[in-house]
């Protein structure tokens, strides 16, 4: 089966420039919000510190230096050593690249994954829509880390097995979104013309179902993406997540604890790291969530 | 009039099992799942009890033993009633039931969890109100980003460096386990939970040492409960404080305090009586990451440690309980929903 984009009329001279119009429009009033304009700032900066990373760090991440093991802060190291003498500063580069890899395999997964068997439930109706809905319910009512902790033990540890068990805890909202869309969309007058004309049913939940998801899509997607990055660093923290020598900023405060009180850099760092990343997107995701659905506006 | 109290209490019995049900069914819900996961477990549950050295014939005992000739809908059947009967299986490390094991180490949660909740409660309530009630000017702002903070900060992370500051650096509490080891083992454990034991023993020493310990990690899942429940109050409050009901109080010439505490607070406070039951149940599962930085004895710590000797009984068992919690504190927020709303009275679904 394949997945067809919704064709866009980019070539349609008359609707290029009112598109351009409109993501003009968005970008002012994005604009218009500093701390949204602070949160993409910070995710930019975590972009570019994953893609420049050899060229910005000075030191190699998984090279040890035991003459230079937990150094200071200084002008060589300037987030100090860990305890094999590794540059810090270096070692929180190269795990933006790993942050992104995680948040980048939950979101490609779970929010395609939630998306189609909402909609196709929602589109479906009678059992098939009853049986999901419960199946949600229970993945909802269970505490997401728990859950994903119990993955994890079963999958075996690792930063892939991480993103997969942190992706089966997470597609239920998305799927909720996409079913309470279908439901509306399901009996509208334009989705039965589409029937009336031959439109499979695939058609509508892909073309017209989820497309009109889209928007809500992207706003959980930010919001949840801190909640990913925290659960990602607990699992590396709890040692079930990235393994050493990955330089995973939460496996990095995990060995870093047994040196909190004397080198408390070790530790600390990294979780700084975590923290304003995750902060970055929580920005981000309140702009987008007061910019992009407006039904939530008032209550933000 | 008898007529109708009696087709009321028909009605409220109606829900109540309708209500019954939906548990009953995610409770199922939640075991098919962890089943499942058991099942997902690369490791071989009849090696994992005879050991890799027993004999062919042993082996093809305890695997009949165990059902695993069955189809996996009986296994599942015999799963479910496992569970029922309490057996959870045995503890790999431990060696004990795993049932016996949660027990013990449960009140050390919830004692936590209380805590933090209440502290939650008590800051998270006010500041939320203050926050709407001054929306858009500093008292907001700064309520805001404190929460903002807390959704956003690595809560064991926020331990190690509040370990590291007020333990190791001002030495204002005491640090990661429940209690100094010199204390231990002094008062009879009666509740489980160290504050009650110690005060039921009149051991005001042990009982302020045990303070001493708690206080640092029972603050983090306070604050991590004071970000989500501020936030909500405070957009609950907004949407009340919007309504036509409060400009005719204070039109009435009702005052400022009657009008935030008095009406719209306590229409707020219904729903927010859901959203305290949702940040319970998150702090059980806060309790995870904050018990393995603090050391503390509880379900989290044994759950994570059990995860690290992949010990699959343990940790399915804890994850079968906290999500049991879970939906029961979710039953209990409709049922508290219900029983506060007086509109939901009428209302038939």
């Amino acid at each position: 089966m394949t997945i067809t984009v919704p064709p866009l009329q980019a070539t349609d001279t008359a609707s290029h420039p009112a598109r351009m119009r409109e993501v003009q429009k968005f970008a002012r009033r994005f604009l218009r919000n500093p701390l949204g304009v602070a949160g993409l700032a910070i995710l930019l900066l975590l972009v570019l510190a994953a893609a420049l990373a050899p060229l910005l760090a000075g030191h190699d991440p998984y090279l040890p230096d035991l003459a230079g093991r937990l150094a200071p802060p200084g002008a060589t190291h300037w987030f100090g050593t860990d305890e094999l003498g590794r540059d810090i500063f270096t070692r929180i580069l190269y795990g933006a690249r790993l942050t992104l890899l995680i948040v980048g395999l939950v979101v490609v997964t779970s929010a395609p994954l939630g998306l189609v068997i909402g909609a196709a439930a929602g589109t479906a109706g009678g059992f098939a829509d009853a049986a999901f809905m419960r199946l949600t319910d229970v993945f909802l009512a269970v505490p997401k880390l728990m859950l994903a902790l119990a993955f994890v033990a079963a999958l075996g540890p690792g930063i892939v097995n991480a993103a997969l068990a942190i992706t089966l805890t997470s597609w239920p909202p998305y799927a909720r979104l996409a079913r309470a869309e279908a439901l509306v969309v399901r009996d509208s007058d334009y989705v039965n013309a589409i029937r009336l004309a031959g439109g499979s049913e695939l058609r509508i939940i892909f073309l017209h179902v989820i497309p009109m998801c889209i928007s809500s899509v992207i706003v959980r997607m930010t919001l949840d993406m801190a909640g990913i990055i925290l659960t990602a660093a607990g699992l590396g923290f709890i040692g079930l997540g990235a393994q050493p020598p990955l330089p995973e900023w939460g496996a990095m405060i995990s060995t870093g604890r047994k040196f909190i009180f004397d080198q408390w850099w070790v530790a600390t760092i990294p979780g700084c790291a975590i923290f304003i990343v995750s902060l970055g997107f929580n920005l981000l995701g309140d702009a987008m969530r007061d910019l992009l659905d407006p039904h939530l506006r008032r209550r933000a | 009039m008898q007529s109708v109290s009696s087709s009321r209490l028909a009605g409220i019995v109606g829900r109540l099992f309708a209500l019954l049900a939906s548990v009953l069914v995610t409770l199922l819900g939640l075991l098919a799942l962890t089943f499942f996961i058991g099942r997902l477990v690369p490791i071989d549950p009849v090696i994992s009890i005879i050991g890799p050295k027993a004999g062919e014939e042993v082996y093809r005992r305890v695997f009949l033993e165990l059902g695993l000739d069955r189809p996996l809908w009986e296994q599942f059947l015999l799963y479910v009633a496992r569970i029922a009967r309490g057996d959870f299986g045995t503890s790999f490390v431990t060696n004990r039931a795993v049932l016996y094991d949660l027990a013990s180490f449960f009140p050390a949660t919830l004692e936590l969890a209380t805590l933090g909740l209440a502290i939650g409660v008590v800051t998270g309530v006010p500041a939320g109100v203050a926050a709407a009630y001054w929306h858009d000017r500093w008292p907001d702002y700064l309520i805001r980003l404190v929460g903002l903070v807390g959704y956003s900060v690595p809560i064991f992370w926020l331990g190690l460096v509040g370990l590291l500051v007020f333990y190791s650096r001002l030495d204002w509490v005491s640090g990661p386990g429940q209690i100094d080891v010199f204390y231990q083992g002094i008062v009879p454990p009666v509740t489980g939970s160290m504050l009650f034991d110690a005060a039921l023993a009149g051991e005001w020493e042990v009982l302020a040492n045990a303070f001493s310990h708690m206080v640092l990690p029972a603050f983090l899942l306070g604050y991590y409960s004071l970000a989500y429940i501020s936030r909500m109050t405070r957009s609950m409050m907004l949407d009340q404080l919007s309504r036509e009901y409060v400009l005719t109080a204070r039109l009435k010439g009702a005052s400022e305090f009657t009008v935030v505490m008095g009406h719209a607070l306590r229409n707020a406070a219904i729903p927010l009586v859901t959203v305290i039951a949702l940040s319970y149940g998150g702090l059980l599962e806060g309790s995870v990451l904050v018990e393995t930085v603090f050391a503390w004895p509880g379900i989290g710590n044994y759950i994570a440690s059990s995860l690290f000797r992949a010990d699959v009984n343990a940790v399915l068992g804890g994850t079968v309980l906290v999500g049991a919690v879970f939906i029961f504190l979710n039953m209990l927020s409709d049922l508290l929903y219900q029983m506060l709303d007086p509109r939901s009275n009428l209302r038939h679904r």
